[in-house]
C-alpha cells in the first residue's frame, strides 16, 4: 500500500486561527488523520518529525529576519507548499505597519525596544518563495481546507472559486445588503469562500477573503464615497486583514488618501 | 363553496378572505406556496402559509443600485414591482447535487439524487416573470436536450399571476413587449383593486386547474365595471413606465459594434461581480463540480449557478478567454440582446430591471445600449 502523504503545518506571524480551523474539522478529523500523516504540527502535537513533507501548510506572514530565512528552508522541505489565511497570502492585519514607522511603534510599546528585532514590513509568503496554492480567509474556511487536502490526495484540482462573494451570496438567496440597506459591503470585490457569512447576518462583507480574481476595488471605493461615506471610513474598509493585497492598496491609497 | 366551475378565459371576483381560502386550497393539494414576503429589507419570494405572510401595506422604491421598502397608506398586498428573486430561484435551483458515488470493491456505484421535485405554487408572478419563464422553457426544455431538474419543477408548478399595477423606476417591460399585462401562461391571474372601503380581486381563469381551485372557494361574478377597473389598472401601469430600451435593430447594432469604445467606458464602472447574471430571471448558466471526501470513499457532483463574469467561465487549456472586464460585460449584454435571437429566437431580456436595481455599481443597460446606439448613429451620420 502507498504510504500516506506526510503533512507539515508551519506558523509565522499570525494568531493561530487558521491552524485552529484545521483542528476544528471535528467530524472529518479522524478521516483526515487516517488519510494523511501529520508529521509536523506543533499546535497539535509535540511529536514533531523532520521533513521532507508532501504537503506544507504555512500560516502567517514574514515579519522577522529569522522568518525570512526559515521560509526558504521550509520551501525546500515541501513538495507542495500552500499558504493558508490572510496573513500568509496578503501580510495580514499586521501589514498595517507597512504604512508606518514600526521602530517608533516598538519604542512606544516595549519597555526594552532593544530586545525586539523586526522587519519594517509584514509581507506574504509569496513575496519570499514560490507557492503552489493559496487558501484565503481570516481565518480560512475549514471546508476549503478539507477540499484542498481531499483534492490533493485524489490528484484533482481543488474546487476553490476565485469569483466574488456576491456569487455565493445570491446562491444562498440573500437580499443584497448594499442595495437594499445601503451597507458598505466589499463583497463585489472580495473572493468567495466564506459562504457570504456576513451578508447572511445582515452585515456588509469585511473582505476577509481578500481581493477576488479581477477585482475593481477602486470603483468600489468610488461607489462607497459617492454614497456619502467619509474618505477615512472607506480607507479603513480596505485596510483590514488583506490591507497589503495590491488591489486593496490601490483602493486605500487612491486620490491622496493616507 | 361554489358548485359551478368557472369557464376558462372567464373572470370572477374574490375578496381578501377568498384569497386566503385560495392559498389554503392550494396548500391542501400538497403544494408549497411561494409568494411575496418581507425578507431583509425587500419584498422577495418565499414560503407563504397564510395571507398574513404577504407584504401587507408595503411597497418598494427602486433605482440603479437602489432598493428601499416603503410603507403604503393602505393594506395592499401586491402593489410593488419585481423583487430580487424570480421563479428561477426555485425551478432552476442555485445549487443542487446531481448524484453521489461510493467506492465499492475496486469500482464505484452511482447513487442518483432521488429527492422528489418540490411542488411549488407561485403567487404574485408578474407578466415579465412569466415571459422569463417562457424563455427559460425554450432554453432548458425545448432544445435537443431537456433538463430533467427544471422539467420536473416547472411541470409540477401552479402559477397564480398578479397583474402589475405598480411598476418601478427600473421597469421597461413595455419596451420588451412582455408586460405589464399577463395574457397567458398562468392558472389564475389576479388584479388587486383597492378603493375606499373595498379590497378585492378580479381573477382571470387561465386553465382547468385554475378553475378547479376557484371552485373550492367563495367567488362571485365580476361586474363589467370591475373588469374595466382591472383593465384600467394595467393600462395605467403601462402608461407610467418611463424607462425605454429601443429594440429597433438592436440585434444588429450590438452585433456590429464589438469594438465600440463605449465597452471600455462600461468596464471603468463594472465590478465584474456577477450580480446582474444572478438576479436575471433568464440567465441560466451553471457549472458542474465534482468533489471527493478525504478518505476517497465517496464523491459528489454538484451543479451551481455560474456567471459569464467569472474568469473560470471561459477557462480552457491555456487560460481564460475573456480576461478583461470589458469582454465579460460585452459578452453578457450582447448575448442577452443580440445573440440570444440567433440561439433561441427571441431576446433574452424581459425588461424587469433587476440587473439595474441589483447592480452594486448601478450600471443601467438601457443607458449603455443608448450610448452605443447614439455613437453609432453619429458615426453613420458623418459618413
Amino acid at each position: 500500500m502507498k504510504s500516506k502523504p506526510k503533512i507539515g503545518v508551519f506558523k509565522f506571524a499570525s494568531c493561530d486561527g487558521c491552524q485552529l480551523s484545521l483542528l476544528d474539522c471535528e467530524d472529518e478529523l479522524v478521516a483526515l488523520a487516517g488519510a494523511v500523516d501529520i508529521a509536523f504540527f506543533p499546535e497539535m502535537s509535540s511529536n514533531m518529525r523532520k521533513g521532507p513533507y508532501d504537503i506544507g501548510l504555512v500560516e502567517g506572514s514574514v515579519t522577522t529576519h529569522h522568518d525570512a530565512s526559515r521560509i526558504h528552508e521550509i520551501r525546500k522541505q515541501c513538495r507542495t507548499l500552500v499558504a493558508i489565511g490572510a496573513c500568509s497570502t496578503a501580510g495580514g492585519i499586521q501589514a498595517l505597519r507597512n504604512w508606518h514607522d514600526s521602530k517608533q511603534w516598538v519604542a512606544q510599546v516595549y519597555a526594552h525596544p532593544e530586545y525586539i528585532q523586526t522587519l519594517g514590513m509584514s509581507t506574504p509568503i509569496s513575496d519570499h518563495v514560490p507557492i503552489d496554492f493559496e487558501l484565503r480567509g481570516c481565518p480560512v474556511s475549514k471546508h476549503q481546507l478539507l477540499e484542498l487536502v481531499s483534492a490533493t490526495l485524489a490528484g484533482r484540482r481543488p474546487n476553490i472559486p476565485t469569483y466574488s462573494v456576491c456569487m455565493e451570496c445570491k446562491r444562498k438567496g440573500n437580499v443584497c445588503v448594499a442595495v437594499a440597506q445601503n451597507l458598505a459591503c466589499l463583497g463585489p470585490a472580495t473572493q468567495a469562500g466564506c459562504g457570504a457569512i456576513c451578508p447572511s447576518f445582515g452585515r456588509g462583507c469585511y473582505g476577509c477573503f481578500g481581493p477576488a480574481e479581477t477585482p475593481n476595488t477602486v470603483i468600489l471605493a468610488d461607489q462607497l464615497l459617492r454614497e456619502g461615506r467619509a474618505q477615512e471610513t472607506v480607507v479603513r474598509d480596505f485596510r483590514s486583514f488583506n490591507a497589503w493585497a495590491w488591489p486593496n492598496r490601490q483602493a486605500s491609497e487612491r486620490k491622496g488618501a493616507v | 363553496m361554489n358548485a359551478c366551475l368557472p369557464d376558462i378565459r372567464s373572470a370572477v371576483r374574490i375578496d381578501c378572505q377568498g384569497l386566503g381560502s385560495l392559498i389554503a386550497a392550494i396548500r391542501r393539494r400538497g403544494y408549497q406556496v411561494i409568494g411575496p414576503h418581507l425578507q431583509d429589507g425587500a419584498i422577495s419570494y418565499g414560503p407563504i402559509q397564510e395571507i398574513e405572510d404577504l407584504p401587507i401595506g408595503w411597497t418598494a422604491e427602486q433605482g440603479p443600485a437602489f432598493y428601499r421598502l416603503q410603507r403604503r397608506s393602505d393594506s395592499a398586498m401586491f402593489q410593488y414591482a419585481a423583487g430580487p428573486k424570480s421563479l428561477k430561484d426555485f425551478i432552476h435551483p442555485s445549487e443542487i447535487r446531481l448524484f453521489s458515488a461510493v467506492r465499492e470493491e475496486g469500482a464505484f456505484r452511482i447513487l442518483p439524487n432521488s429527492d422528489p421535485a418540490p411542488r411549488y405554487a407561485f403567487l404574485g408572478v408578474r407578466a415579465c416573470e412569466l415571459a422569463a419563464a417562457g424563455i427559460q422553457d425554450r432554453v432548458l426544455l425545448e432544445g435537443r436536450y431537456s433538463d430533467p431538474i427544471y422539467r420536473a419543477r416547472r411541470g409540477n408548478s401552479i402559477i397564480i399571476a398578479v397583474q402589475c399595477s405598480a411598476p418601478s423606476e427600473v421597469c421597461f417591460c413595455t419596451s420588451m413587449g412582455t408586460g405589464p399585462r399577463a395574457e397567458a401562461g398562468f392558472d389564475l391571474a389576479l388584479t388587486e383593486l383597492i378603493g375606499p372601503g373595498s379590497h378585492e380581486f378580479v381573477v382571470e381563469v387561465g386553465t382547468q386547474l385554475g378553475a378547479e381551485l376557484l371552485s373550492e372557494i367563495e367567488f362571485s361574478d365580476a361586474s363589467p365595471d370591475l373588469r374595466n377597473q382591472a383593465q384600467a389598472a394595467t393600462q395605467a401601469a403601462a402608461a407610467s413606465i418611463q424607462r425605454r430600451l429601443d429594440t429597433n435593430g438592436l440585434r444588429e447594432v450590438l452585433r456590429d459594434n464589438f469594438d465600440h469604445p463605449h465597452w471600455d467606458d462600461v468596464a471603468q464602472r463594472c465590478l465584474a461581480c456577477g450580480n446582474c447574471t444572478q438576479v436575471c430571471p433568464t440567465c441560466f448558466c451553471v457549472n458542474v463540480e465534482d468533489s471527493t471526501d478525504v478518505a476517497g470513499q465517496t464523491a459528489e457532483r454538484w451543479r451551481r449557478w455560474d456567471s459569464c463574469y467569472s474568469l473560470a467561465f471561459t477557462y480552457i487549456h491555456g487560460g481564460s478567454v475573456r480576461v478583461s472586464t470589458k469582454s465579460r460585460y460585452r459578452q453578457w449584454l450582447t448575448h442577452k440582446l443580440s445573440y440570444w435571437h440567433d440561439q433561441f429566437a427571441s431576446s433574452g431580456c424581459v425588461g424587469c430591471g433587476r440587473c439595474i436595481a441589483w447592480c452594486p455599481a448601478g450600471i443601467d443597460l438601457t443607458q449603455e445600449v443608448a450610448a452605443i446606439r447614439a455613437a453609432t448613429n453619429q458615426t453613420e451620420g458623418t459618413k
